[in-house]
């Protein structure tokens, strides 16, 4: 591989956890989306790079697929659920964007020590993907987890789900079955969660998950 | 020969879905019944045939079965082959038994099931030759009993029973699980490699005392004892019979095959825990025992004594061969292991009684019994047996056992290690109390129950058993009398076991004048149960003749002196409770914190006056009560974890994922 190819590879999978980055501090919901879908481009054009320097034209698949499902329809149809629903448009965050930013780099440090330090014998560009992975990953639970809005844990579970398939594409060799599957759990999940969210609309007038937990009579 | 023997468990195996249908037709039971009695009788053939004939052969066999590259390993040797023997001669005399006494079972559905399941999974363990075989044996032995300790589970006793039961087993087999994981750490699962590998001095150590823990749980050693009591006596009667006559004995056999076999050269302090538990067991559960009114707790808690006299045996050959004393060694194996298939005699032959009796008059309360001799002469005779040889009288059995066991602990001051020296004649004291202890208790068992005048309308209109369970209960008895006048055959017949396990045999007995038997050597000292029977018996027939002849055409039937009350009722005949009241004083309030508390009426009330005694298990309250109360308090705190937010356990599974990086990374 060249060095020219594998710079570019890595400067999509840079990009990816760029986006995850920009991510976590938006908190309006057009916005997030906007990033998110941004983030799924990158994603596309990551793995069609991959697929042009591994010559593995199944790759295209995977890419076209991230392309159309995750950059396109995905954020299309959240769109569209907020402006049927009229989702409070604000992201109540749990804690400050400062600190989350904070602990989103340290994130991406441990994953580059821990990647960089069990993976001494793969070639350079799949230990470098990976690394960018699961900082990719962490950085999608991270939103989950400081988000109280349902359609950023989504959005949040989606990034993560990004992070997967990068990693999946940086080491070659993973069956097109497989990207396909976990592409089809993803919208399985996408449905699932929006049914979800539609209900909780219903009943509670809010998206918030807060309203759950006063449901529940959930002590603070 | 091996091959006949898993044939036989297989037979076992089969029966139990067959069970299910047998349940549901009349005369499904007899079939099952009659079923596993062939199978056990061919398992107990096969092992006796094995263990007379080609001792020293140790086959083998690998069934494709189980963990994928370990497969199901089994080993037919001596010690597989003695305990085969005693396992399914308790099989055959439970199913002779239940032959007859199944057939009063109120929900068939709940016992025959399990019944050849677990005959079946006391052979595997037995048979099995690697770590996963038998701990899934062993889980599956506890649970089969499990389901047959709640199959009367509308009363509310069994239930708590079965759930103190299941709990205790759990532990044992983590135990177990765990001192198999240190032993296989170097070698794998394999018996046959942990054998042959070499670990460290601390690790068998610790290995030696969990194999302790898990055996000795489900033997019921003190103070792992808890659930024992309350177990056996809630299963139908055969199965408390199998459970106490054959379980606990399993559980003795994991602990000498982990211990004596898979281990190496055993440590000395390893004796010294062995006794240090075994010593207190026989004295504290014959104690238990003198406390209860119930016939078939009074058993259970006997059972407990034994395991103990048992387990001092066991203690005793660890401290001789860690020293080197291999012929003292023998002895003191020789004796465990007889006691193992004598107590498996006696103590089925009790259980099937009591069930007899429970059959008869629907009591298992001592005080509402009374006058059975009359009622139920055969089953009496059997039982008087079986008392007589629980509490070591000669000429039977127990005492041969026993005896033997002295002979060892006379043997201590050869040993050079001051702390064993002193511990194991203050354990031969607590041998000697608990062997009159035990005498105590099954005077008190027989004469209250069977002598005396009937306590209730149910003990007055009791009636004879049938025919299957008595043959059980006779063959058993034949058996105490036969091992307690011939115990030389049967100790030859142990000599290769302890060649196995110890390394040594005791000297050869057949073939001595009179069949006596010499634990050393003929001048040290020496028993010959012959002798000591024809003696008993020609002065039994002596008296008795003499009797007859003087004072047989004199008997007169009259009232029962009343000690001038106007009203005989029989419950103001000599009670078990008063007969144990001497011991109770002495020993219970200590012990059982015991209080006597008598309630008067105030003056020119008609209020009858109360008598009552409380009785304390202080071995449950001071240990069991507050592991109980602190597992309470941690489950209460740890309960709030099941009412979080989506955000929150993701936050958990987050942290937890960042911490185990932050591992991998550091």
């Amino acid at each position: 591989m060249s060095s020219l190819q594998f710079d570019i590879a890595h400067l999509f999978a840079g990009s990816l956890v760029l986006a995850s980055f920009m991510m976590l501090y938006q908190d309006r919901l057009y916005a997030l989306l906007n990033v998110y879908a941004l983030h799924a481009g990158v994603l596309a054009l990551s793995v069609a790079w991959q697929a042009y320097v591994q010559q593995a034209p199944h790759l295209y698949v995977t890419a076209l697929i991230a392309l159309v499902f995750k950059a396109i329809i995905i954020p299309v149809a959240l769109h569209r659920i907020i402006k049927r629903l009229g989702i409070h448009r604000e992201i109540e965050n749990v804690i400050g964007v400062g600190l989350t930013m904070m602990a989103g780099i340290g994130l991406v440090a441990l994953s580059m020590v821990v990647m960089l330090r069990v993976t001494p014998g793969a070639d350079a560009l799949a230990r470098e993907d990976l690394a960018f992975a699961l900082s990719v990953v962490l950085l999608g639970l991270l939103i989950m987890v400081t988000r109280r809005n349902a359609v950023s844990q989504v959005v949040g579970f989606m990034s993560l789900e990004n992070g997967l398939v990068l990693a999946a594409t940086g080491a070659k060799g993973m069956p097109l079955v497989v990207e396909i599957s976990v592409a089809f759990s993803v919208l399985i999940a996408f449905i699932v969660i929006g049914i979800f969210l539609f209900r909780i609309r219903e009943r509670f007038d809010s998206v918030d998950v807060q309203a759950l937990d006063r449901f529940r009579g959930e002590r603070r | 020969m091996i091959a006949v023997a898993l044939w036989s468990v297989a037979v076992l195996l089969a029966l139990a879905p067959a069970g299910v249908v047998l349940s549901t037709v009349p005369r499904g039971p007899i079939i099952l019944y009659g079923g596993c009695l062939m199978a056990t009788s061919a398992l107990c053939v096969t092992a006796l045939s094995d263990l007379l004939y080609v001792p020293h052969l140790t086959q083998s066999a690998i069934l494709p079965i189980g963990l994928p590259w370990l497969g199901a390993h089994f080993r037919l040797d001596a010690l597989s082959a003695f305990f085969l023997v005693v396992v399914n001669l308790g099989g055959v005399a439970a199913s002779l038994f239940a032959l007859g006494y199944g057939r009063h079972e109120e929900s068939p559905g709940r016992v025959l099931p399990f019944y050849p399941a677990y005959l079946a999974a006391m052979n595997v363990v037995v048979l099995a030759n690697d770590a996963f075989s038998f701990l899934v044996a062993w889980e599956f032995m506890s649970l089969t009993s499990w389901a047959m300790v709640v199959s009367h589970h509308r009363e509310a006793e069994n239930v708590r029973a079965g759930y103190v039961y299941l709990l205790m087993a759990s532990f044992g087999t983590l135990t177990l699980l765990l001192a198999f994981g240190l032993l296989a750490s170097g070698a794998g699962y394999d018996f046959d490699a942990i054998r042959a590998s070499h670990p460290s001095a601390a690790l068998t150590g610790m290995a030696a005392i969990l194999a302790l823990l898990g055996a000795g749980s489900k033997a019921g050693l003190v103070p792992l004892h808890a659930w024992l009591p309350l177990a056996h006596p809630a299963a139908p009667s055969h199965v408390s019979g199998l459970m106490s006559g054959v379980m606990t004995k399993v559980a003795v056999y994991g602990f000498v095959r982990i211990v004596f076999d898979l281990l190496p050269e055993p440590m000395w302090w390893w004796s010294m825990v062995v006794l240090l538990v075994g010593g207190p067991t026989s004295t504290l559960g014959v104690l238990y025992a003198l406390m209860q009114r119930d016939i078939k707790r009074v058993l259970a808690y006997s059972t407990i004594e034994n395991i103990g006299i048992i387990f001092t045996g066991l203690g005793l050959a660890l401290a001789f061969k860690a020293e080197g004393l291999d012929w003292v060694a023998a002895l003191a194996f020789t004796a465990a292991m007889l006691h193992v298939f004598n107590h498996a005699l006696f103590k089925s032959l009790l259980f099937f009684g009591a069930g007899a009796v429970l059959g008869a008059t629907g009591e298992r309360d001592m005080e509402k019994l009374g006058g059975l001799i009359h009622r139920m002469p055969k089953t009496a005779v059997a039982v008087l047996v079986g008392c007589v040889a629980i509490s070591a009288l000669p000429p039977f059995n127990g005492f041969v056992s026993e005896w033997l066991t002295f002979q060892a602990i006379l043997l201590s001051p050869q040993l050079s290690s001051w702390g064993l020296k002193l511990v194991i004649p203050a354990v031969g004291g607590l041998l000697a109390l608990a062997a009159a202890f035990a005498a105590a208790c099954f005077v008190k068992l027989y004469g209250v129950s069977f002598l005396g005048r009937p306590r209730s309308d149910a003990a007055a209109s009791a009636h004879e058993t049938d025919r299957f369970s008595l043959s059980a209960m006779l063959m058993l008895a034949a058996f105490c009398l036969v091992a307690g006048i011939l115990p030389g055959l049967f100790i030859d017949a142990l000599a290769p076991v302890s060649k196995n396990m110890v390394g040594n045999v005791m000297p050869h007995q057949v073939g001595l004048q009179w069949l006596t038997i010499v634990p050393i050597a003929k001048s040290r000292s020496s028993y010959n149960g012959l002798l000591v029977f024809v003696f008993v018996a020609l002065c039994g027939t002596a008296a008795a003749s003499a009797i007859h002849r003087f004072a047989s055409d004199r008997l007169r039937r009259a009232p029962a002196w009343d000690c001038g009350y106007p009203d005989p009722n029989p419950t103001i005949q000599y009670s078990a409770s008063s007969f144990s009241q001497p011991i109770r004083r002495v020993f219970g309030s200590v012990i059982f914190a015991a209080r006597e508390i008598g309630e008067m009426p105030p003056p020119s009330s008609p209020l009858p006056a109360r008598f009552r005694i409380e009785l304390r298990d202080l071995i449950w309250d001071e240990l069991y009560a507050p592991i109980a109360i602190v597992i309470g308090f941690a489950t209460e705190r740890i309960n709030i974890l099941q009412f979080l937010s989506i955000r929150r356990y993701l936050t958990l599974v987050f942290v937890a994922l960042i911490v185990l990086l932050l591992v991998v990374a550091l």
